[in-house]
């Protein structure tokens, strides 16, 4: 494996000013805080030169588990292993070897690109930052070859983002997380944001990368076609928990937790009534989660021990991995 | 995209957008022109000529003290070009002595007045004389020196401090943000003008005190600009994919946040200099400014008020005032219309 994640939880105070938590109630001080639970709990292998999706609903904290994953919001609880070394607690300085071999691409490519700075300055910031003792003419061509690979013309190193088209952006935002060579990347919903002509160009640029480069993807995104595409395992989550871990065959010719299913019906298919199953009600919100299973408030399978007690995953026939008492029990 | 057009950095088309405004433009030029003529201000008005040709030699007296007696004087103290006896032996066959175009120094005294002091102008002083008999013009074109220098001073300082707070407060945000902000309340809290009371009273008044006591209290304004473009510029996603990298906190403050948060640093530049300009002048005013005998326009206008009757003084440095501060907000305007995003 190369990046373990397990049992991550990442949590947010949003109380707002430290001075807002204190609170009077009858006759005494009370220190109160909101708290939005975002991550819990979550478990994944990402095994080395796959690719892991993630997929559910906006909200479901999919980007804060990248986010966690990649250190850019320390974890409350849980471990997160690269390589068998646990990487969860180092210091930012401990940490600044693994920068070089884990990289993140981000959803907007209008905002992930300093507009103050040439192509060049911004791609050449990395390989100045990890490798200071490079010669200049060294970066110039790492940065050339580069951009080579992402299909923009190295000339362009003059230009300032504002000159560039969407795609192309969001090439150049591949390309500054390729110039320090990294072995996994995270994608943070990197097509979402683009043309829908263009995530084409993005997805197989992507995929291309990783065949050439031997990448390791966790892929984040809300598109469930392209996650059939472009996944080897997908990785489910609903108000920030794992419902159901499988391979993309597996998930998307049978899943087996009824949100999965949900999910899935979901997607528009060619020539085919809208048969999709309609979930009740909304999203609870991850301030007070639901006890018992997150999913209950909304499921037609609901049972008593549904709404008590938190289902682990678990495998199930087929090799699948769901977090559902139903499916344990064999009722669905 | 056009392949042929030049890329443009967003500095140079502001600094284009700035050329276009005509009106700040030329002031620009003009305040330029005006600030960099008083630079050479000893070259313009001094009472120490510039070259003297003398018995068949050449002095340079502004570069080179000379006894008197090198030009015929009896004493070996240094010479007074200003001083009848010596005028003449300079001016006599033979001799050529240069002086500047405004023989008056900022406090050299003109004896030679055939009116009381303040003497209105007269071929000799142009703008006429002070209540000391000493040359308006001089005094003026050394006052805006010491005025616009004082201004970019303390505006520089204060926007460096207001920076650094702002920055600080707004990157790290949270409890630091909270602290400081408080702290600034109650720094801002503070009666300036007191202490400046206070301070002249106990120290000897000069103008660097002057600079340290306004630039305690001249960056506040400024930081809470800065903190709400570095609050705004934290959570851009440039500056997380700059933490990914593992970049440290200074280098993202200074090469990612600091220069998409410069807008109201700079757009506020003239006007914070205009209002360092009155401030000094208005102390000045009030004798809580400067030493004496430092020329200062706050101290001519306080003489054009004692003697109100002797226009020549409250006249020429209220256009010289108003001048300078019309140039500096014509210049902040044309830049607040140069940086303004919905212009571009």
């Amino acid at each position: 494996m190369l990046v373990r994640i397990r049992n991550l939880v990442k949590e947010f105070d949003i109380t707002g000013g430290w001075l807002d938590q204190f609170r009077f109630s009858g006759g005494r001080i009370e220190r109160e805080k909101t708290i939005v639970r975002a991550v819990n709990g979550v478990s994944i292998d990402i095994p080395e030169g796959r690719t892991v999706s993630v997929v559910g609903e906006s909200g479901c904290g999919k980007s804060t588990l990248a986010r966690t994953v990649m250190r850019l919001y320390p974890p409350e609880a849980g471990e997160v292993y690269y390589r068998e070394q646990r990487i969860d607690n180092l210091s930012s300085k401990e940490l600044k070897p693994f920068r070089t071999r884990m990289q993140m691409v981000f959803q907007d490519p209008y905002a992930s690109l300093n507009p103050r700075m040439t192509l060049g300055k911004i791609l050449r910031e990395p390989v100045h930052f990890h490798q200071p003792k490079l010669a200049k003419g060294e970066v110039r061509d790492r940065v050339a070859a580069v951009m080579e690979q992402v299909g923009i013309d190295p000339d362009w190193q003059s230009r300032y983002p504002h000159e560039l088209s969407g795609g192309q952006r969001q090439r150049i935002s591949i390309a500054r997380a390729l110039t320090v060579e990294p072995e996994f990347i995270v994608a943070d919903e990197p097509i979402a944001a683009l043309d829908v002509s263009i995530q084409a160009q993005i997805l197989n640029l992507m995929m291309d990368l990783q065949e050439e480069h031997k990448l390791t993807y966790l892929f984040i995104s809300h598109d469930l076609s392209v996650v059939e595409h472009i996944s080897n395992q997908v990785a489910v989550m609903y108000l920030g928990c794992l419902c159901e871990l499988a391979t993309a065959e597996e998930l998307f010719s049978g899943p087996r937790h009824p949100y999965t299913q949900a999910l899935l019906s979901a997607i528009p298919r060619l020539g085919k009534r809208a048969g999709h199953e309609r979930l009740s009600g909304d999203v609870p919100s991850p301030i007070s989660l639901p006890p018992g299973c997150v999913f209950h408030t909304r499921c037609r399978h609901a049972r008593e021990r549904c709404r008590r007690e938190i289902p682990v995953l678990s495998e199930v026939e087929g090799g699948s991995r769901v977090a559902c008492h139903g499916v344990e029990e064999g009722r669905i | 995209m056009s392949r042929s057009s030049r890329p443009k950095s967003l500095a140079r088309r502001r600094w284009q957008l700035f050329r276009a405004n005509r009106r700040g433009f030329i002031s620009l030029c003009i305040f330029v022109l005006l600030f960099g003529l008083s630079l050479g201000a000893e070259l313009l008005s001094n009472d120490t000529p510039l070259l003297i040709h003398y018995q068949g030699e050449w002095y340079t007296p502004l570069w080179n003290e000379y006894p008197e007696t090198v030009f015929g004087g009896d004493f070996d103290t240094e010479a007074d070009y200003r001083d009848p006896y010596i005028l003449e032996k300079l001016q006599a066959a033979g001799n050529r002595v240069f002086f500047p175009p405004n023989p008056h120094s900022y406090n050299s005294i003109t004896l030679t007045l055939d009116r009381p002091v303040p003497s209105p102008p007269t071929r000799e002083n142009w703008l006429g004389t002070d209540d000391r008999g000493r040359d308006v013009l001089a005094r003026l074109l050394y006052g805006f020196r010491l005025s616009v220098l004082f201004g970019l001073s303390l505006t520089t300082i204060g926007t460096l401090i207001g920076i650094l707070a702002g920055a600080i407060q707004g990157y790290f945000g949270g409890k630091t943000d909270l602290f400081v902000q408080r702290f600034i309340e109650i720094w801002g809290s503070m009666p300036e003008l007191y202490l400046l009371i206070i301070f002249a009273s106990i120290f000897k008044p000069s103008v660097a005190l002057l600079l340290v006591l306004l630039s305690l209290f001249g960056w506040m304004g400024l930081s809470d600009y800065v903190r709400a473009e570095f609050l705004k510029g934290r959570n851009m996603e440039y500056v997380k994919a700059a933490r990914a990298l593992g970049v440290g906190n200074l280098t993202i403050m200074y090469r990612h946040l600091l220069p998409n948060g410069m807008t109201p640093v700079i757009t506020f530049l003239p006007f914070r200099m205009s209002g360092a300009i009155l401030a000094l002048t208005s102390l000045d005013f009030l004798g809580l400014g400067v030493p004496p005998s430092t020329p200062s326009l706050g101290e001519l206008l306080a003489q054009g008020k004692a003697n109100i009757d002797a226009w020549w003084l409250s006249l020429s440095t209220f256009v010289v005032l108003v001048g300078t501060l019309i140039l500096l907000i014509f210049i902040g305007e044309a830049l607040r219309e140069a940086f303004d995003p919905r212009k571009q």
